[in-house]
């Protein structure tokens, strides 16, 4: 199995860039750079979980499964030294390129990618927070900042279904993202990739205890499921804090838009799984596809439906307000805009609010991001100017 | 400082997952007992014997004071119990063998009561599980998950009947599981910690 090792590269680079090189800033997006939030209108280049609507996108917006990984014989990467990093990160990459995983894959080494880079990652749901940032080196290594630990994700493109993020705080987290309520696609999907990395990668596995990870609370499947819920009508009718503690008490965890200690800005929350020992996958999919879910799916439906039918004037009120505050405001942050866009998308899924499609308001949702804001405006700005951009770049897309 | 669930000095100092989320706690002996928190370097049995089971024959104020804590050490990557507790993550996949024993209630706290995995395991475990050798493997194994189950059983049922005060029952079900811990030390070595 060592000797299968196809090109590094499944997809030849044409702008003769070497898709291997540090930072995708350089490179043309269509040859797998970093994406291009540039170019996030135009076809293709959108991550698929926002452009296709999928099942239940009136309130779920994503489905994600990930899955930690170690392999056997390293130390787990808190503890390693750069050099240790630097061979895990060597193993895999060679391994990951070459194991077929999908069409067209883009590696990025993240401590030679410039910080605006990362973040753009983060935003897209690509990297954790943590691996943006890295973390420093164990005992043992030279001293060096911990934006300079070698780690890496990679990525499956255009699609950007699939991310690898080597040397987080597993050597691999595995991750599926698809639209909408689609957890049973995402597991089989990346359990057969996992199938194809753990023929050429040696994890670490205890038959008793199952995927050993750096921290207890992952062990055993390593698995975390997750999924995306727009539930604005849950937040108005106050009814959010029932489904809060009723997650709270089934041992899932709900998080925001950008995961732990993150506010559930745009009131956009995310459900998932805590429980990974002694629960195998499927039992875990059954209960979150088939039951959880559905329930808060319905929940938030009925809300919206009483909303609709007792309060429709102030409703009717505050989706316009919202949509006249996004297209008349000369100055906005990012927090403010993504509360207006969630009423916006309520709107949008109701009725209220015509031509506008869910799709149009789930991008803006993306782009007023820090760092995809100033990739598409093509420069980095200090915060009032970034405000001042935001604002018209919303305007542009709301009223043409 | 003052245990959490009485009136006593606290004098066990423990990290525990809960919800997710590492907090300190701090117990007298006899709650940190209850509680099934272990001093660093106590085995089950240093539990049974230095808390649980005076406690049941009444003998609480003249018990052993435990042994002063040793915290144990990863042979594999030289990480030690202490370090885990203010990492929140270990140092190496041997560490889960290393720390096996403390490591257990943590574990079944943070998921659900489980000990055992189940669920996808990488082929080369299963093939390798179908050679004849491993046969044999994949029999140890059972037998050996459900002397856990049993014992977590056992456990739990002792727990109860001394917080009913039912010490009749707890001390059946302590012989019950004196004999199960010895005789699993007899069929699995590597559980002697
Ligand atoms: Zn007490
Ligand atoms: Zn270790």
């Amino acid at each position: 199995m060592a000797g299968r090792k196809n090109n590094p590269a499944p997809e030849p680079d044409p702008q003769g860039g070497n898709p291997d090189s540090g930072s995708g800033s350089e490179r043309d997006p269509r040859a797998g750079g970093i994406p291009n939030g540039g170019t996030l209108g135009g076809a293709g280049t959108l991550a698929e979980w926002l452009t296709n609507g999928g099942e239940a996108c009136d309130v779920v917006l994503s489905s994600r499964v990930r899955l930690a990984r170690n392999l056997a014989g390293h130390l787990f990467v808190h503890r390693a030294a750069k050099d240790e990093r630097e061979r895990v990160l060597q193993t895999c990459r060679d391994w990951i390129l070459g194991a077929n995983v999908c069409d067209r894959i883009m590696w990025v080494d993240l401590h030679e990618s410039p910080q605006l880079d990362r973040n753009l990652l983060v935003e897209r749901h690509l990297i954790s927070k943590q691996h943006a940032k890295g973390k420093p080196a164990g005992s043992g290594g030279a001293v060096s900042p911990a934006a300079d630990e070698p780690r890496a994700v990679a990525i499956s493109i255009p699609d950007e279904r699939l991310s690898i993020m080597v040397n987080e705080e597993d050597h691999l987290r595995i991750q599926m993202m698809h639209a909408g309520l689609s957890l049973e696609e995402c597991w089989k999907h990346v359990s057969a990739i996992d199938d194809k990395l753990e023929a050429g990668l040696d994890y670490a596995f205890s038959p008793k205890l199952g995927y050993l990870t750096a921290c207890p609370t992952n062990v055993g499947t390593g698995m975390r499921m997750s999924v995306m819920l727009h539930l604005p009508a849950l937040k108005v009718t106050g009814e959010i804090e029932k489904v809060k503690r009723a997650a709270t008490d089934m041992n899932l965890a709900v998080r925001g838009f950008y995961g732990e200690g993150s506010d559930a800005i745009g009131d956009l929350y995310q459900i998932s799984n805590q429980t990974t020992l002694g629960k195998p996958e499927g039992a875990v999919l059954t209960e979150l596809q088939d039951s959880i879910i559905p329930e808060v799916i319905q929940y938030e439906r009925h809300a919206r439906n009483t909303l609709l039918s007792k309060r429709r004037a102030a409703l009717d009120d505050q989706v316009f307000r919202a949509l006249g505050a996004l297209t008349h405001a000369r100055l906005i942050a990012a927090d403010e805009a993504m509360q207006l866009l969630s009423l916006v998308r309520l709107g949008v899924v109701l009725g209220i609010i015509p031509n506008l499609s869910v799709q149009a308001v789930n991008t803006l949702f993306l782009l007023v991001q820090p760092a995809h804001l100033q990739r598409v405006l093509g420069k980095e700005m200090d915060q009032e100017h970034r405000r001042i951009g935001r604002a018209a770049m919303i305007r542009e897309r709301l009223t043409k | 400082m003052k245990c959490e669930s009485c009136d006593n000095e606290a004098t066990v100092h423990d990290t525990l997952l809960r919800e997710g989320a590492w907090v300190e706690v701090h117990f007298c002996e006899a709650c940190a007992a209850k509680q099934g928190i272990a001093q660093p370097g106590a085995s089950l049995n240093d539990l049974l014997t230095n808390f649980v089971l005076p406690q049941i024959a009444g003998e609480a104020a003249k018990r052993p004071k435990p042994a002063k804590a040793r915290t144990p050490v990863c042979a594999e990557c030289g990480f030690t119990f202490e370090q885990f507790r203010q990492a929140g993550l270990f140092g190496c996949p041997s560490c889960y063998t290393a720390f096996e024993s403390l490591l257990l209630p943590l574990l079944e706290r943070a998921h659900e009561g489980a000990m055992q995995h189940v669920g996808k395991v990488p082929k080369r475990i299963t093939e390798a599980a179908s050679g004849k050798e491993s046969v044999n493997g994949a029999r140890a194994l059972a037998e050996r998950r459900e002397r856990l189950e049993r014992e977590k059983l056992l456990r739990r049922q002792l727990d109860d009947a001394v917080k009913s005060e039912q010490y009749e029952l707890a001390a059946k079900f302590r012989d019950q599981l004196q004999r199960l811990l010895d005789s699993s030390r007899a069929a699995d070595p590597s559980r002697n910690a």
